[in-house]
């Protein structure tokens, strides 16, 4: 063997080793959702058994599972439409008009604990009597989507070249018109990626429904967090139930992965 | 009517660099300013959740803090816990990064694999990893055992419970740091690459001579962004420890969050989350600093 077959030997052996701890975690997430409750607790833990369905069926059935996902699903999805129905505007007139001051205002509210929104939130909802309800969680929700939205679309507006709006506005087009009809379909890969990462943030999104949904409008994280705390914990519950809640997230995020590493990265290289 | 439309379309127009973000604006005023404002005042006010109405008392909130042994306590476990984590998802996110910054097949599957880590809801990660990390049938144990190492007791020992969040936390964020880097070396200039080839320099003085300043503004970006979230992790501590041992794993966040909705002191919980927020701000602060610095020279 010559030296560069030995080098690209030993790079696929360190890749491999690379991409265990990622592998493996998920796996055994969805293994322990595959064992049953007393499989679960063996030692040695078994790595090959007959898996059983059953606790799949179990999280539906037993727990009311598919009430929880439409309600991540209705909350997430409500959230972002909001969020791209009025942050694509203030977006696309930060990125043409370099309104420094504004997108400031959206770093704070990136940097606000959010612990800190919840007892104001608790107290105003519950004045209006929306505790409980979709209105309350997707308003709060919109403090997560709604930063992150303008963010990242400041930086796809900022790349679709001005020469094409002038040449529209030469032609008689009016400003609003040149926005609908040349920078949204410009952007619309930039539109697609932040929605879906807007929409992955609010579906994983843990503390608001912790303390603001009630057993109508419980989210998918906080019901997979009380497989825990009635005393014992459901292991093969919470394999399956955490195998359910994350799937669809990492369906969203292997259509666009691509998009999703620009997404992430053009905040981070443009700085 | 046709009017009315028309001049809509109009002042819209004549107007657009206020009218476009406007409702996005008013919208965040709203959702994001007025809890904080609303934390402020609540801050020099005692207050317990359901019993009468706040009373003003000052700086008396900051004042008890100082005083507050859980206080210091919270602060030391998020500075090792944030210190740690960021440490680590940096360094090695970078080396990974560097490593697999080459043209080779699967370059692909690695980026896949690298997204579900941070893409996963931390709440479903979490509660997996507090099952692998049980003491007695928990699987890290085993591994360790397989190459005759000794068990550890992970969460369950107030000594070691910090650095087992710190490895959730560095499994789950390490991926997206090596993605957002991978991305700015794809992104350098190949010349001074060919100059230090040229020149005879080592893989090593490569490294550290070439790519490292040139990528140190993206890991600086890297780190601002990840320590926005990294600061006020709240998930996965609450999930796998709730603090525990005792209060080993107690950051200054949680602790807010304990004071406000467990012991539903809504004044000094409010205090305590300022103090977070202004921690964070400062960290912000200091790091647009350096990077700026960086810029300079």
């Amino acid at each position: 063997m010559n030296k560069a077959k030995i080098y690209k030997v030993l790079f696929y052996i360190g890749m491999i080793i690379l991409i265990i701890p990622p592998i493996f975690v998920f796996a055994w997430m969805i293994m322990i959702g595959l064992k049953t409750g007393v499989q679960n607790i063996e030692y040695p833990p078994l790595f090959i058994f007959k898996p059983t369905l059953e606790n799949f069926k179990a999280v539906f059935q037993q727990h009311n599972f598919f009430k929880y996902l439409t309600n991540s699903f209705i909350i997430a999805t409500f959230a972002t439409l909001i969020s791209l129905f009025i942050g694509l505007p203030a977006a696309y007139s930060i990125a043409r008009y370099k309104q420094r001051n504004l997108s400031i205002g959206i770093l704070v509210a990136r940097m606000t604990p959010f612990v800190s929104y919840l007892l104001p939130w608790y107290i105003v909802f519950r004045k209006l009597n929306l505790i409980d309800t979709f209105t309350a969680l997707i308003i709060t929700h919109l403090i997560i989507t709604l930063p992150m939205i303008i963010w990242l679309m400041i930086a796809f507006f900022e790349g679709v070249p001005i020469e094409l709006e002038e040449a529209a506005l030469i032609d008689g087009c009016v400003r609003s018109e040149t926005f609908l009809r040349i920078a949204l379909p410009l952007s619309k890969n930039g539109i697609i990626t932040s929605a879906i990462i807007s929409f992955i943030f609010s579906w994983n999104q843990f503390l608001f429904s912790l303390i603001l949904s009630g057993p109508k409008t419980r989210t998918v994280p906080v019901a997979v967090y009380n497989f825990m705390s009635y005393g014992k914990i459901d292991w093969a519950g919470i394999g399956a139930a955490a195998t359910i809640i994350v799937f669809p997230v990492l369906v969203f995020a292997f259509f666009v992965k691509n998009r999703i590493v620009e997404g992430l990265t053009r905040g981070a290289l443009k700085g | 009517m046709k009017k009315l439309k028309e001049t809509i379309i109009n002042f819209l127009d004549n107007h657009i660099s206020i009218a476009f973000p406007a409702p996005a604006m008013i919208t965040l005023f709203i959702v994001v300013i007025f809890p904080i404002i609303y934390n402020i005042y609540m801050s020099f006010s005692k207050w317990k959740i359901g019993l009468g109405s706040p009373k003003f008392i000052g700086l008396q909130n900051y004042i008890d803090a100082f005083s507050d042994p859980r206080f210091w306590n919270g602060l030391k476990v998020m500075f090792l816990f944030s210190g740690l984590s960021l440490s680590l998802e940096i360094v090695l996110g970078l080396l990974i990064a560097v490593y697999f910054n080459k043209e080779f097949k699967g370059s692909n599957f690695i980026q896949t694999i690298y997204i579900f880590p941070f893409a996963a809801t931390p709440v479903a990660i979490a509660l997996i990893w507090r099952i692998m990390l049980n003491p007695q049938i928990g699987v890290l144990n085993y591994f360790l055992s397989l190459f005759g190492l000794p068990g550890s007791l992970w969460i369950s020992d107030a000594r070691t419970v910090i650095i087992s969040l710190v490895l959730v936390d560095v499994w789950k964020w390490t991926p997206m740091i090596t993605l957002i880097v991978l991305a700015g070396l794809k992104s350098l200039p190949k010349d001074p690459y060919e100059a230090a080839i040229i020149d005879g320099a080592n893989a090593f003085h490569v490294f550290s001579y070439i790519t490292l300043p040139l990528i140190r503004p993206v890991l600086i970006t890297a780190l601002t962004l990840r320590s926005l979230d990294n600061l006020k992790e709240f998930d996965i501590i609450y999930t796998i420890t709730q603090g525990g041992p005792g209060i080993a794993s107690e950051t200054l966040y949680l602790y807010s969050y304990k004071t406000a909705f467990s012991f539903f002191k809504a004044g000094y919980g409010s205090t305590l989350i300022i103090i977070v927020f202004l921690l964070v701000l400062l960290f912000n602060v200091a790091l647009n600093k350096i990077r700026y610095r960086t810029e300079v020279l």
